[in-house]
């Protein structure tokens, strides 16, 4: 071989390593606005491969903002995101979503008069159907409650239910980074336990790199690696589930009382 | 009407006359007094009569129908409704929303046979020429619905101004046959390119709108569309529009009584009526394309993409789907289906002035296309029959006269008649006459799903 075929190679392996050590998502400095309303101010996170990290914070706090903000709607004013390498800031929704982001949005938003089929149909739309059988297989094993409903309307569903299918429907595009926002909205305790369960069996068997935002933040942090806590759209703290879960702050400011209730769960 | 109805028979006297007083009070201005040009002017005449048995058959009607009420929520009440279920909803659509697969072949077999059936029925080919052109006239409305069923029912795009995509289809055909001598068969792909290129360029302004302001701009852009064709005097003719287009060719054999003639190519007697017949025929098979086209499409991913656009616009877009696209395909297609009908419309008159595409025909074709049932292509052609061969009912129905009197007019009271066929509907089928929609792809059994069992998406 010679000396220049071996320079391409160490050139090849340590892009690899950079691309290993860089996050998924970096979001850096990133500010958005609602006409002149600031709902971000200069927002810093990152999210590994295979990471779960949960973004935390009270109603209004900006959470929701950040999730629409990685997609585009709105964008940020200033600072950027950066996928993968490659910086989405200024990409319109749906070409961030081809490149390997899926969400599972506030408020779920199936498709309520389309069939639970139908749905997971449109989740593998960008696939054209190629990998859709083994997708749906895979769906349906996380979530059992599917398939007895494929041929269901997906208005017709409890809201746990809509949950799975929003999840599931996310999953089918395949995606690398899985964002999902308050899954947990307006569940019952036992609904909820469910549906982290699933969480955390898609990141510890697939690997599947998630980012969590939560309001329910006893049991975003237990299940998260990392977390972000989120105030008036600023970052105020950032560490390991554990630590912030142990926090004092955190503890007042969003697990005293909710605390009981979860663990009443 | 939606408090909480006690059904006890005094309540419901006492709202029934409430209602009969309503009545009364409506009745005074409209009803009771009849004006007539006398020797000394106006004169008036009293109708109290009248205006008691319109009072009483108020009455009447609204303590049947509360009584047919209490029945119905008593029954209810024994039952759970399907949409409080926490377990696996079936949806099954009641009788009355589904149309048997017999019915629907009743329904194109009727379409395909009428000329013989009403030459057969009236004696000739000749004096079946009324119900021939009134089936060319119900097809046409067929075809027009159907293809603003894309826009609405389908991408779920509240479209006031659809009328703007058949004149330009029209006056595509009237202009390019009439100044360059080009034939129906050649215009009509034209036409249909036209019309499509039109409805991008009401496309791209309205992107970022939705609901009731989409429906405002694209009123506003049916009107301008007419009122261009008024003003634009040196291309369009004005008002005045445009006569002697040319006619329609049995793929350039005209129908004409000499020797090239339709009728002596094929060794017949030569029969006005041949034209008109072709005319049913071509109708006939576009409104079928329309059709074929728009069930194709559902199966495909771009009309699974509208579908998803009319549920939820921006879960369509964080799946990757290019709204963009997907609004512009849905202008483009009804839109070149209503070029395909303006420029029939057009060969088969002969004449066509801003007149023909007033907003009327939008409200109208709208109106077909909601009473049907959005997505509902069966619903949509019923309507149609409905909608426009309703009115046309009202002309033989000449008993009437012998009820309220000798000069009266049934179809003086179409309008009215149109008003509380829409106001009835709105009250017992609010999604339209058929309100299910087959999912378009299903394991094992084809299941349809009724509409009543899930709220509207919100777009």
């Amino acid at each position: 071989m010679s000396v220049a075929g071996i320079n391409v190679l160490v050139e090849e392996t340590r892009a690899r390593q950079a691309a290993a050590t860089a996050p998924l998502l970096a979001i850096r400095d990133v500010s958005t606005y609602y006409g002149s309303v600031a709902a971000l101010r200069g927002v810093d996170l990152e999210v590994g491969e295979g990471e779960i990290v949960t973004l935390i914070g009270a109603n209004g706090a900006g959470k929701s903002t950040l999730m629409m903000t990685i997609f585009g709607a709105p964008q940020a004013r200033t600072g950027s995101v950066v996928y993968a390498g490659q910086d989405i800031t200024r990409l319109p929704t749906h070409a961030i979503a081809r490149l390997g982001l899926a969400q599972s949005p506030e408020g779920r938003r199936v498709f309520p008069r389309m069939s639970v089929f139908e749905n997971l149909q449109m989740g593998a739309s960008l696939h054209g159907g190629r990998h859709f059988a083994g997708d749906l297989e895979r769906v349906c094993a996380l979530f059992p409650r599917l398939k007895e409903r494929l041929q269901q309307r997906a208005g017709t569903m409890s809201g746990g239910e809509q949950q799975m299918l929003a999840i599931g429907r996310a999953l089918m595009s395949r995606p690398r980074l899985l964002l999902l926002d308050e899954p947990s909205l307006g569940l019952a305790p036992l609904v909820v336990k469910g549906i982290f369960d699933a969480i955390r069996d898609l990141n510890r068997q697939d690997g599947m790199t998630i980012f969590l935002v939560e309001q329910n933040a006893y049991h975003a942090l237990k299940l998260a690696h990392r977390g972000y806590v989120l105030v008036n759209g600023r970052v105020t703290m950032s560490g390991t589930g554990r630590q912030l879960l142990d926090d004092p702050a955190v503890k007042s400011a969003y697990l005293e009382g909710g605390h009981g209730v979860a663990a009443g769960a | 009407m939606a408090d909480a109805r006690t059904s006890s028979l005094p309540d419901i006297l006492r709202d029934a006359g409430l209602y009969a007083l309503v009545a009364f009070g409506l009745c005074i201005p409209i009803v009771a007094y009849r004006t007539n040009a006398g020797p000394t002017g106006l004169e008036l005449t009293p109708r109290w009569p009248l205006v008691a048995a319109f009072c009483a058959a108020i009455f009447v009607l609204r303590v049947v129908q509360r009584l047919i009420l209490a029945r119905r929520d008593a029954r209810r009440a024994l039952t759970p409704s399907p949409a409080q279920a926490t377990e696996a909803v079936q949806g099954e659509p009641d009788a009355g929303q589904r149309v048997s697969t017999f019915g629907l072949y009743a329904f194109l077999g009727i379409a395909l046979t009428l000329p013989v059936i009403a030459s057969l029925a009236s004696g000739g080919l000749g004096p079946a020429r009324y119900w021939i052109d009134l089936g060319i006239l119900i097809l046409t409305y067929v075809m027009l619905g159907w293809g603003l069923n894309i826009v609405v029912g389908l991408a779920g795009l509240l479209d006031l101004g659809y009328v703007a995509f058949y004149a330009v289809g029209a006056y595509c055909y009237a202009l390019l046959s009439t100044t360059f001598g080009l034939s129906f068969w050649v215009c009509l792909p034209l036409a249909g390119l036209f019309a499509a290129a039109w409805g991008m360029v009401l496309g791209f302004p309205v992107l970022r709108l939705r609901g009731d302001y989409l429906a405002i701009v694209t009123l506003a852009f049916g009107e301008i569309i007419r009122l261009v064709l008024i003003n634009w005097t040196d291309l369009t003719g004005g008002a005045a529009g445009i006569s002697s287009i040319p006619r329609a060719s049995f793929f350039g054999i005209p129908f004409s009584a000499d020797e090239d003639g339709f009728a002596a190519r094929f060794g017949l007697e030569f029969d006005s009526m041949h034209r008109v017949v072709f005319l049913y025929y071509l109708i006939l098979g576009l409104a079928l394309l329309t059709n074929f086209a728009t069930l194709r499409l559902r199966r495909m991913p771009i009309g699974r993409a509208w579908e998803a656009l009319r549920e939820d616009e921006i879960a369509c877009r964080s799946l990757g789907i290019d709204t963009t696209t997907t609004k512009l395909t849905a202008f483009a297609l009804g839109a070149a289906f209503a070029g395909f009908a303006g420029s029939f419309f057009s060969v088969r008159q002969g004449f066509i002035s801003p007149e023909s595409f007033t907003f009327l025909e939008s409200a109208i074709i709208l109106a077909i296309v909601v009473l049907g049932g959005m997505g509902s292509q069966v619903g949509v052609a019923i309507a149609a029959v409905a909608m426009v061969g309703g009115p046309e009912l009202l002309r033989n129905l000449g008993f009437l006269s012998a009820v309220f009197g000798e000069g009266f007019d049934p179809n003086e009271y179409r309008l009215l008649l149109f008003g509380l066929a829409m106001v009835a509907m709105m009250v017992w089928r609010p999604r339209g006459l058929i309100s299910v929609r087959v999912p378009s792809v299903s394991l094992g059994e084809r299941r349809a799903i009724s509409g009543a069992h899930v709220s509207e998406g919100h777009g």
